[in-house]
C-alpha cells in the first residue's frame, strides 16, 4: 500500500506544476494532458523500481515533453520509441531542469493552467468539472459522482469546455503585474466555487462531494504557496478552513440541518480552525480588507467562541458593515439581518431586510429568515406564510424538512 | 541526554496524502510514539500546520515580519520552543521578545502546531 499510495500523492502533488509547464510547452490542453498521462505511466513504472526522484515534478514534466515529442514524430515520420531505460536515467537532465524551473516560470504556468478554467464564457459548473478534471487530476467518473450526474454526461461536459477553450485561445506570454493580480483574483472565485460545490451538499450526499472541499482547500494552499503574501488569497484559504471545519457538526443523525449556533462545538475540527485563525491573524497584518477576509474573519469569530453565547455579535455586525461596503449585494444584507436580530431584535432585522423583497422573492433563506423573524414578533400567520414559501424554494430536501419543522412548531 | 528529531517532507505531497493513508501512517507512528511513552523516554511530540500558515520575524534593529516560512540563506536550525499563544499578534510579540533578548542575525519562523503529544513520565 505504502509504495503505491506514495507515488499517487507525488503524481497528485505535482501535477498543477507539470501540467501548467507542459501546457506551455505544447500550446494545447490535449496534448499536455496526454503527455502528462503518459509521464505519470511511466512514474508508475519506474519509481517503485529506481526510487522517487528528488523532484517529482521536473521528472514528470521532462518524460511527459519527451513522450509528447515522440508522440508527434511517430505521426510524422513512423519512427520508434527510444529505450525505456534510457528514459529513467534522469538524473543529470532532472537536475538542470529543475534549476531552470527554480527560477522559471512555475508560478505563470501553475497560474495559467488554474486561469484558463476560469474562462467567462463557461458556466460555473463547466469551470469547476474543468478544474477537477485538468488541475486537480479527479477522474471523470469522481467528478460525475460529485456532481450526481452520469459519467457520459460529465465526460461531454467537459469536452465541450474544452472546446470552448480551444476556440478561444490562450494566453501564453507572461502575464504583467494587472494581468496577474486579475487572474489571481479569477482563480480564487473558481476555486470558492469548487468549495462551495462541495459544501454544499445535502447529508446523504457529503461523502460524495465534500472531497472537493478537500481540493478547494489544497488548490488555495498551492496557490498561497506560490503567493505568500496576498491577503485575499490568505483570506479565501481560511474562509474555506474555517468552514469545512464544521463538516461533521453540520447535520444531525437524521440527516437534518444543525444551525451554527445549536451545533455540538466539540465536533468541529481542531486542526483546521488552528490553520484558518493563522491565516486569517497573518492576511488582517496586511491592512487591505477584501471580501474572502471579511467572511473568514467572521467565520473566525464564530469558531473562537467557545459556546454561542460567547459569540462577540457587535463585531461580526460591524465586519458585515464592512462585506456590504466591499461587496454590496441583497445576500451579504440578508446574511447581516441574521446577525441584527441578535444585536437590535427582530424588529429591526425585519425592518432591514423589506427592502430586499424585490430582488430575493426567489431566495430559499430570505423566506426562511422572514418567517424566523416574524414567528419571533408573534406574527404566526405571516410567518406561516414566509415558511411556506420557503419550503417551495428549498434547494434540498434538508432544507425543506429543516423548515417544516418550524412549522411544524408554530402549529395550527 | 534529550535529542530533538526534525522532521523532513514534502509537503505538497503530504498534503495529497488520502485520508486513509494519512489515518495509516498515523497510526503506525502512534505504536512507536506509544512505546516511547512507555520507556519514559518521549518529551512530547508537534506535527506542525503547513508553511503557507507560517509567520516570520528576520533579526534587524527594527525585525521584518514576512509571510512564510523562515527561508534559511546561512543559518541552521538552533533551537525551538513550544509556546501557547493567543493569536499571531501574541506570538510575534514573543518572538520579539526573544529577539530581543538575543539579537544579531537569524530570526523565528512562528508556525502553528496542529496536533501535539504532550510525553508522559521522562526519566
Amino acid at each position: 500500500m505504502s509504495d503505491l499510495a506514495w507515488i499517487d500523492a507525488a503524481i497528485t502533488s505535482a501535477r498543477p506544476q507539470a501540467m501548467g509547464a507542459l501546457l506551455r510547452y505544447f500550446r494545447d490542453l490535449d496534448a499536455a494532458e496526454e503527455a502528462f498521462q503518459n509521464a505519470s505511466l511511466r512514474a508508475l513504472k519506474a519509481w517503485p523500481a529506481n526510487g522517487p526522484p528528488r523532484d517529482p515534478a521536473a521528472w514528470l514534466i521532462l518524460v511527459g515533453r519527451n513522450a509528447g515529442l515522440d508522440h508527434a514524430r511517430r505521426q510524422a515520420r513512423q519512427q520508434p520509441l527510444p529505450d525505456e531505460a534510457e528514459l529513467s536515467d534522469l538524473e543529470d537532465a532532472e537536475n538542470a531542469l529543475a534549476e531552470r524551473l527554480d527560477g522559471g516560470h512555475y508560478r505563470d504556468d501553475i497560474l495559467r493552467l488554474l486561469f484558463i478554467c476560469c474562462h467567462p464564457d463557461l458556466p460555473a459548473t463547466q469551470q469547476i468539472a474543468l478544474a477537477l478534471r485538468i488541475v486537480s487530476g479527479l477522474s471523470v467518473r469522481q467528478i460525475a459522482r460529485a456532481f450526481l450526474v452520469g459519467e457520459a454526461a460529465m465526460e461531454q461536459r467537459i469536452t465541450r469546455a474544452k472546446a470552448r477553450i480551444a476556440k478561444s485561445g490562450v494566453a501564453f506570454e507572461t502575464p504583467g503585474p494587472a494581468e496577474r493580480a486579475q487572474r489571481l483574483a479569477a482563480v480564487a472565485a473558481m476555486i470558492y466555487l469548487v468549495f462551495n460545490e462541495g459544501y454544499s451538499a445535502g447529508p446523504g450526499e457529503s461523502e460524495a462531494r465534500s472531497p472537493l472541499c478537500d481540493e478547494a482547500i489544497r488548490l488555495a494552499r498551492l496557490l498561497l504557496r506560490l503567493f505568500q503574501s496576498e491577503p485575499e488569497i490568505m483570506g479565501l484559504t481560511a474562509l474555506m478552513l474555517l468552514q469545512h471545519a464544521r463538516l461533521a457538526a453540520r447535520f444531525d443523525a437524521d440527516g437534518q440541518i444543525v444551525l451554527m449556533d445549536d451545533q455540538d462545538r466539540s465536533l468541529w475540527n481542531p486542526t483546521m480552525i488552528a490553520e484558518g485563525l493563522a491565516l486569517i491573524d497573518k492576511a488582517v497584518r496586511h491592512r487591505q480588507p477584501g471580501p474572502y477576509q471579511v467572511q473568514a474573519a467572521i467565520a473566525a469569530l464564530h469558531s473562537r467562541a467557545a459556546t454561542p453565547d460567547d459569540v462577540d455579535w457587535p463585531q461580526i455586525d460591524l465586519l458585515y458593515a464592512t462585506l456590504e461596503r466591499l461587496q454590496p449585494s441583497p445576500v451579504v444584507t440578508l446574511n447581516r439581518a441574521v446577525v441584527v436580530s441578535k444585536t437590535r431584535g427582530p424588529e429591526a432585522a425585519l425592518e432591514m431586510i423589506e427592502p430586499l423583497a424585490p430582488r430575493l422573492s426567489g431566495y430559499f433563506h430570505f423566506f426562511g429568515l422572514k418567517g424566523a423573524l416574524l414567528r419571533d414578533l408573534g406574527r404566526a400567520g405571516e410567518a406561516r406564510e414566509a415558511f411556506s414559501r420557503a419550503i417551495a424554494l428549498a434547494n434540498t430536501a434538508a432544507e425543506a424538512a429543516h423548515i417544516r419543522q418550524h412549522l411544524d412548531r408554530l402549529g395550527g | 541526554m534529550l535529542y530533538a528529531f526534525l522532521c523532513y517532507n514534502d509537503e505538497e505531497i503530504v498534503g495529497a496524502w488520502s485520508k486513509e493513508y494519512d489515518d495509516h501512517i498515523m497510526a503506525r507512528l502512534e505504536v512507536v510514539h506509544g512505546k516511547l511513552a512507555a520507556e519514559g523516554r518521549l518529551a512530547g511530540a508537534a506535527r506542525l500546520l503547513p508553511t503557507t500558515a507560517a509567520t516570520s520575524l528576520r533579526k534587524a534593529d527594527e525585525p521584518v515580519v514576512l509571510d512564510g516560512p523562515f527561508v534559511e540563506t546561512k543559518e541552521q536550525l538552533l533551537g525551538f520552543y513550544v509556546i501557547d499563544c493567543a493569536d499571531l499578534d501574541q506570538a510575534l510579540a514573543t518572538a520579539r521578545d526573544l529577539a530581543e533578548a538575543n539579537p544579531g542575525a537569524g530570526g523565528y519562523e512562528v508556525r502553528p502546531v496542529g496536533l501535539f503529544v504532550a510525553g508522559t513520565g521522562l526519566s
